[in-house]
């Protein structure tokens, strides 16, 4: 937790202090790269692991149901929102 | 949209050359991921400190744009705890660490992956996957039976990207700004809130 709120905040500060130099304009670019390099490598250990092949039912079915309790609670709140504030 | 596919075209390559095993077991090495991993998070960083002031646009808004991340967030969290309660095997913290996602499945998938094994982090890319592609095709159902606010809850980080189209289109241009001011406060919560429950 420590490695990753370290990573995140030296970048906001080297985003902060670069904000008008034309070097934030790779950044884009770059972070598209890098989640694209891990989510290979993610495809890389999925494929490679026993345990989530075999069940991969399993994980699309609570996939899915993890989805829909996520989408239906905001959505909810949403609409509370909506009636009593706008 | 199609950097969507894009991505989850990568992640099936891999699953296929892993299960057809002519990948060498060198890149299965856990460490170069986790280097990859920190320098993804300092480049999420560098576009938060480099991108617009979230806090003008409070200003100009006033307060209550506040309560639409916080009610994408409460929502999100009592829903999936309620379903941690019916999924067999899945912990409640599990359940919470695949919301805080919040539609955002590159970079909580890759979290949740390093921390709490592949397993789980394949749960992830697909509920999150799945969130932002019930925005995509439901968003007009969503306004009709939730009001104008809904897709914007709905979308999670993504209001400020990919969703942003159709939450224009349903929801109407009133509400663009608030859609990208939701989407980067939930951008920016979501490695804070991801890594503060795989940490639990």
């Amino acid at each position: 937790m420590i490695n990753i709120l370290l990573c995140i905040m030296a970048g906001i500060v080297v985003g902060y202090l670069a904000k008008k130099t034309t070097v934030v304009k790779y950044t884009g670019s770059l972070l598209n790269v890098t989640i694209m390099l891990l989510l290979f490598f993610l495809g890389l250990s999925v494929g490679s692991n026993e345990q989530v092949v075999s069940n991969f039912t399993t994980i699309g079915l609570d996939a899915f149901l993890l989805a829909v309790g996520a989408t239906l609670g905001s959505l909810f709140c949403a609409k509370w929102v909506y009636k009593k504030f706008f | 949209m199609k950097q969507s596919i894009v991505y989850l075209l990568l992640f099936v390559v891999g699953v296929i050359l892993a299960l057809s095993g002519i990948m060498p077991d060198l890149l299965l090495n856990r460490d170069i991921t986790t280097w990859v991993l920190y320098a993804l998070l300092f480049l999420v960083g560098i576009q938060i400190g480099a991108g617009k002031n979230m806090f003008a646009a409070v200003k100009r808004f006033g307060w209550r744009m506040l309560m639409i991340p916080l009610a994408t967030t409460v929502g999100t969290f009592a829903g999936v705890s309620l379903l941690s309660l019916i999924i067999p095997g899945r912990s409640l913290i599990d359940c919470l660490s695949v919301g805080a996602g919040f539609a955002y499945y590159s970079l909580s998938s890759i979290l949740i992956t390093e921390f709490k094994g592949a397993e789980l982090g394949t749960v992830a890319l697909l509920a999150n996957i799945m969130r932002e592609f019930s925005v995509l095709i439901l968003a007009p159902w969503m306004v009709k039976y939730f009001g104008k606010l809904a897709p914007i809850s709905a979308g999670g980080a993504t209001t400020m990207d990919t969703t942003l189209p159709v939450i224009t289109r349903y929801s109407g241009s009133d509400y663009v700004v608030i859609a990208l001011f939701h989407g980067m406060i939930i951008d920016f919560s979501v490695p804070l809130w991801v890594s503060f429950f795989v940490s639990l």
